[in-house]
């Protein structure tokens, strides 16, 4: 019965998309409509394939195979990701790489900087935090995901909603909001996929086994809530026609870019950093056998992440049409962030306690220190920048984007990659990763191409800020903007050396995943016979 | 009183006090006597069902 619903929706979803793509006014609502009438019917073809079967009811197994699925996709998603910030970073650097006569703009700088980051920050990102979330729950509630096969929406969902967003992106759909580029349907899609991950995700909590619930997935589900959030308010727009891609905000003015970076400020404080933070709390401890250094510091530090973070937003704002008392809000909030970001830092790292010698032996550790690491630097460079004397030189610099992407390549890719080589050899039941060696070339590849990445921006975004601000004796600006861009360009070259190798670090990766599934040899069974001694 | 002037005198005062509040005593909460026994047995929840959530409780359903 169930099935029938399912196929009538589906067949219906595809019939409308077809009828929406030939009457569409735009291209990438074209393209958008036709993408989602091929996803609903090969949806369909597989429903109809699977009519009547009977799913068989292991409620004491874990639901393992959407994680594996997620581990896959967030390895494809990280490496396609970091291929087109490489490809962005030297377009900067030659303009000539934008190929405008060629492609008519469709590979501009502009159409692909959105690609790169929701590529990286949802596709990469929360690929990772969907099934990080997942494995995590699980083992900590002692119970099977809840929802049957609903986890496999989320994933599916999640994939459909890249490609849209993708597609839109290079044909020029947007509307126009930093990291919230995505048109009003693609929100809506979001919207439905999200709270399916919040009903997954709680309802796993509600049938727990384990008296308490895990400070990880306080994070997680601070993560799911804020982000629904942040999401329905700063998205809140009236379509301009439903056969179009265009629509018009809700607010308007110095309104409009409170509420985007209100929403831009926490999605960076909930998506990567309380969601990552629930990685941190679980992995780990795991990784290095030990339970986290001290779990009273674990709530007080979930407690104020949560408390502070939320008014942070404002410092994206500083000097403009936004009253002079809410960004000295953002700021002041900015600072005292330091206190549980610090907190955090040093109980991922005292964890270790006991343990340091690891950092020798084991580079997946390694990598899990130096994310924290990165975590402790770019909370620490954050709070500085917020302040109105170093931001109004700081902002809108190339300073902004070497802080950024310490805290992403730093923090996020690193502990991402350390949970990847975790997960692997467990979740295929793998004797261990196929190659520490080659762990121990990506963790370098990677934290050179940081270092490089970061200390180059530092140099240009510092040099042009200077440069914007230098009056002559008669108060004449000194320098042009044309100057700017000429004296950045070293600067620009080494940022993108940096990007390939981070990249490279990435692809060296996928090739030792994907040799520890392949030739590694399954780990013996638990109830295998043993020999005797 | 309009509205603005209204929220806005009701977050930096009321409401303010509130979350403050909550925050306190969630932070006093956690260090209550008796928790630290609690928060060792959460902190090792990690380390108990890696494999499978285990038997379930009750009477067996599947024969």
């Amino acid at each position: 019965m169930w099935d029938y619903a399912k196929l009538i929706v589906l067949a219906a979803v595809a019939l409308l998309a077809a009828i929406a793509a030939n009457y569409a006014h735009d291209l990438p609502y074209m393209v958008n409509a036709v993408e989602v009438a091929i996803a609903a019917a090969i949806t369909f073809i597989y429903v109809l394939r699977h009519v009547g079967e009977e799913t068989p009811k292991t409620p004491n197994e874990y639901q393992d195979g959407v994680i594996r699925a997620g581990v896959i996709a967030t390895a494809f998603w990280g490496v396609v990701g970091f291929l087109v910030g490489v490809v962005i970073a030297f377009q900067l650097a030659f303009p000539s790489l934008n190929l405008g006569n060629v492609t008519e703009g469709i590979l501009n700088f502009g159409r692909l900087r959105p690609l790169h980051t929701s590529a990286v920050i949802f596709a990469f990102g929360g690929n990772a935090l969907i099934m990080s979330a997942f494995y995590v729950v699980q083992r900590t509630s002692a119970a099977r995901l809840w929802g049957g096969g609903l986890g496999w929406f989320v994933f599916w969902g999640w994939q459909l909603m890249i490609v849209l967003a993708a597609s839109s992106y290079i044909l020029g759909g947007t509307q126009g909001k930093e990291y919230a580029e995505t048109v009003w349907y693609i929100d809506l899609w979001i919207t439905v996929v999200w709270v399916a991950f919040l009903a997954v995700f709680v309802g796993t909590l509600v049938k727990r086994r384990e008296p308490h619930i895990y400070v990880a997935n306080w994070f997680y589900l601070s993560m799911i809530l804020t982000v629904a959030m942040l999401h329905l308010v700063n998205n809140a727009a009236l379509p301009v026609s439903i056969l179009g891609s265009l629509s018009v905000p809700v607010y308007s003015g110095v309104q409009d870019a409170m509420v985007q970076w209100w929403y831009g400020h926490n999605a960076v404080g909930f998506f990567l950093t309380a969601g990552f933070l629930g990685m941190m709390y679980y992995f780990v401890p795991k990784q290095v056998e030990r339970p986290v250094y001290s779990y009273k510091l674990s709530i007080i530090h979930f407690w104020a992440l949560i408390f502070l973070y939320i008014w942070a937003g404002p410092h994206h704002l500083h000097y403009t049409a936004l009253p002079d008392w809410a960004s000295t809000l953002g700021m002041v909030f900015s600072v005292m962030l330091w206190m549980p970001s610090w907190g955090g830092m040093i109980n991922g790292l005292m964890t270790l306690s006991g343990a340091w010698d690891k950092l020798r032996t084991d580079p997946v550790v390694r990598m899990m220190v130096i994310a924290i690491g990165f975590y402790g630097m770019s909370t620490f460079e954050g709070p500085v920048m917020s302040i109105k004397a170093v931001n109004s030189l700081s902002h809108y610099t190339d300073w902004t984007i070497g802080h950024v992407h310490s805290g992403a390549l730093g923090w996020n890719g690193m502990i991402t990659f350390s949970v990847l080589y975790f997960l692997t050899p467990r979740l295929w039941n793998r004797e261990g990763l196929y190659s520490l060696k080659l762990v121990s070339w990506h963790f370098w590849l990677a934290t050179i191409g940081i270092v490089l990445y970061a200390s180059s921006m530092w140099v240009t975004g510092i040099m042009e800020g200077l440069m914007w601000r230098e009056v002559d004796a008669n108060g004449f600006l000194v320098n042009a903007f044309a100057d700017t861009v000429a004296a950045k360009f070293p600067m620009y070259v080494v940022r993108g050396l940096g990007g390939a190798m981070f990249l490279i670090g990435a692809l060296i990766m996928v090739y030792n995943l994907w040799m520890t599934v392949k030739a590694q040899p399954a780990k013996a069974s638990a109830y295998a016979a043993v020999p005797a001694e | 009183m309009e509205t603005y002037s209204f929220l806005r005198e009701v977050a930096d005062s009321w409401a303010l006090l509130l979350l403050t509040l909550f925050f306190v005593g969630a932070a006093v909460w956690a260090f209550r006597p008796g928790s630290r026994a609690i928060h060792e047995e959460a902190a090792n929840v990690i380390f108990k069902h890696d494999k499978s959530p285990g038997p379930l409780p009750g009477p067996s359903k599947e024969g």
